[in-house]
């Protein structure tokens, strides 16, 4: 229904009835034209924000990035020669990477299973656990992120004293260089799987039983009607769902500016919260705007493969 | 089991019976039960634990002896102090009538702004209506963690820094590209006969709209809606980059950055804060869930 209106051809088509050319009189080409500014004035604001807010706003950030820190002169490159000299920029671009590749895959795995679980169950039930396990999704990640901080607290941490409980030992959540990262990542899973299992169990209703039906017909037993019947039939879904998360796990800032705050040494800093500390907190406008600018490569190869994928499924149609 | 099994009989079910097929059925539901069960204690066990600790006294949140997680504690010695402090002794009601002014306007931005485009979007044509269709998609992709430091130079230049002002212009940028995707999906979805019905009664673009469009689509508003409201309430970096005096923030930045005082033991403040401040979109969750869910999966949101 949404994929609509990516192709063109379809919004001419929606034009209706008094668009058809070899109808075409004076006064209708006169009504036509009159409807086609009255198109765009309703698209003016719309234009405005685009325009004013994002798309002026990148190009502001590019010329941003090319000034010194007073921003008195141009420097050219000097800011991205600068980063690359500096051994916590690679860290933050490594950490990013695997932030974002780490807390996707499990929110993925996560979501699938839980996705064909609450299939599984009766459908009066399904709504229930469904609303449940949405919960996490719906608080604002900054506030949850709050409560998690207060999880891995070092002397308090609730999470510990079950650990201890089972026999392990207690963990330094945050103060450890491992931990801090597991950490992040596993406060991106816990919110973000819950997302993927909505979509995963929208995609898994859409699927005509009859499918299963013929596979079972043909003595398909359960893993082999997952490979060949299930994961074939989400597979648009899952690729657009895990492209659509990447670029948003790529680009958070709630969770580290909340629960390290980068630290400890600066190992768990995405480009998000590296920006926010270089430009907002250190007051280094065009360091900060350079390095978010970074965010933006990954962003266009995404959105790239997204357009392409949706266009695809629209021919398909 | 045999009403379950009736409730659930998927095709696969109805061609093979048997007893054992049965059992195999039966075990597979309450392994599916049993590792739900399992998923809801982990999604839901943080929540849980900030509601517990927003009611537990000071001294019990100090103590490390006793069970943290245990509900008794509450019941022995819960209290509301947390709360009444939050409410009579900081800036948190401030910071909520902040967020309600900036969240309504910016919603209410969002919508009007989204509504008139998705109309023209769906049904009109005008040079590059297509590629704007595409376009609004393609902003959608862009995270605002791109954008908030040219973004703080251009409110620096209105004057708009360190005011909730600032925040409504910028925050319809957050919500737009997606309104604007899911209604193109709504009304690209009416049936074009109602439009040439309302035409040959001579009605023009507005009422078409009013009286046709949007009645139509209200679960497609709705859910648009509460998309908008949810991201706005929810945002975080813009109101952290914008915003420095403490009586202009919004709950989120100002939970997380005002609550904490150098007193070691302000948990219970922090997560009463914090509970607050994420009650609105939760409750509304809780009563539009059916909506809200239309509008995730509708649009492939964010995630």
């Amino acid at each position: 229904m949404t994929e609509k209106a990516l192709e063109p051809g379809d919004v001419a088509v929606a034009v209706g009835p008094v668009a058809r050319p070899s109808r075409a009189t004076p006064s209708l080409r006169k009504w036509m034209r009159r409807q086609s500014t009255v198109a765009f004035l309703l698209c003016f604001p719309l234009l405005a924000v685009i325009v004013g807010l994002i798309i002026q706003p990148f190009f502001y950030s590019l010329y941003l990035a090319t000034l010194n820190k007073a921003e008195t002169a141009f420097v050219g490159l000097g800011n991205f020669l600068f980063l690359f000299k500096r051994e916590t920029f690679w860290m933050v671009a490594r950490q990013s990477c695997l932030f974002a590749l780490s807390a996707v895959f499990f929110k993925a795995l996560i979501g699938f299973i839980a996705a064909h679980l609450i299939n599984n169950i009766p459908s009066k039930g399904q709504r229930k656990w469904r609303g449940m396990l949405l919960v996490p999704w719906v608080i604002p990640l900054s506030l949850s992120t709050l409560g998690w901080w207060w999880l891995f607290d070092p002397a308090h941490s609730a999470v510990n004293w079950i650990l201890e409980g089972l026999g392990a030992g207690r963990v330094p959540w945050l103060a450890d260089p491992f931990w801090a990262r597991f950490s992040v990542i596993l406060v991106n899973v816990w919110y973000g799987a819950p997302f993927f299992l909505i979509m995963y169990l929208a995609a898994l209703k859409s699927i005509p039983e009859e499918l299963y039906e013929a596979a079972s017909i043909d003595g398909a037993n359960a893993w082999q009607r997952l490979i060949y019947v299930t994961v074939p039939m989400m597979r648009n879904i899952i690729a657009i769902t895990v492209l659509f998360s990447t670029i948003v796990t790529f680009a958070n800032f709630d969770i580290v500016q909340v629960l390290t705050q980068g630290g400890p040494r600066n190992m768990t800093h995405l480009f998000a919260t590296y920006a926010f500390r270089l430009g907002i907190q250190s007051g280094d406008i065009p360091l900060g705007a350079t390095v978010s600018l970074f965010m933006f490569p990954i962003l266009a190869v995404f959105a790239f493969f997204i357009l392409r994928n949706i266009r695809r499924r629209v021919r398909e149609i | 089991m045999a009403t379950l099994d009736q409730v659930t009989a998927t095709p696969s079910s109805l061609f093979r019976s048997g007893k054992s097929l049965k059992r195999n059925r039966k075990w597979a539901l309450i392994a599916s039960y049993a590792c739900l069960i399992l998923f809801v204690i982990f999604f839901l066990f943080p929540p849980y634990y900030m509601l517990l600790t927003s009611f537990k006294p000071n001294q019990v949140i100090r103590s490390l002896d006793g069970n943290p997680w245990s509900l008794w504690t509450i019941i022995e010695s819960g209290t509301l102090d947390h709360y009444w402090n939050l409410l009579t002794n900081t800036l948190f009601p401030t910071y909520f009538v902040n967020t309600v002014i900036v969240t309504l306007l910016s919603v209410a931005l969002s919508m009007v702004i989204s509504v008139l485009a998705a109309y023209s979007l769906a049904r009109m044509r005008f040079i590059g209506s297509g590629i704007l269709a595409t376009g609004v998609f393609l902003t959608y992709l862009v995270p605002e963690t791109l954008l908030f430091i040219p973004l703080f130079k251009i409110l620096g230049t209105l004057g708009l820094l360190d005011s909730i002002w600032g925040l409504v212009l910028v925050y319809p940028t957050l919500a737009v590209p997606f309104c604007t995707w899911i209604m193109i999906g709504y009304f690209g979805s009416i049936p074009k006969e109602l439009d040439e019905a309302a035409l040959i009664d001579g009605a023009n673009h507005m009422q078409m709209l009013t009286k046709i469009f949007i009645p139509v689509a209200i679960p497609g508003i709705i859910a648009a809606m509460i998309f908008a409201f949810t991201v706005c309430w929810g945002q975080f970096i813009y109101p952290m980059a914008f915003i420095y005096s403490n009586e202009n923030l919004v709950l989120t930045a100002g939970t997380v950055t005002t609550l904490i005082r150098g007193d070691v033991y302000h948990w219970g403040g922090l997560m009463s804060g914090a509970l607050l401040a994420a009650a609105p979109p939760v409750i509304i969750y809780a009563f539009l869930m059916d909506y809200y869910i239309a509008g995730l999966t509708s649009g492939a949101t964010k995630g």
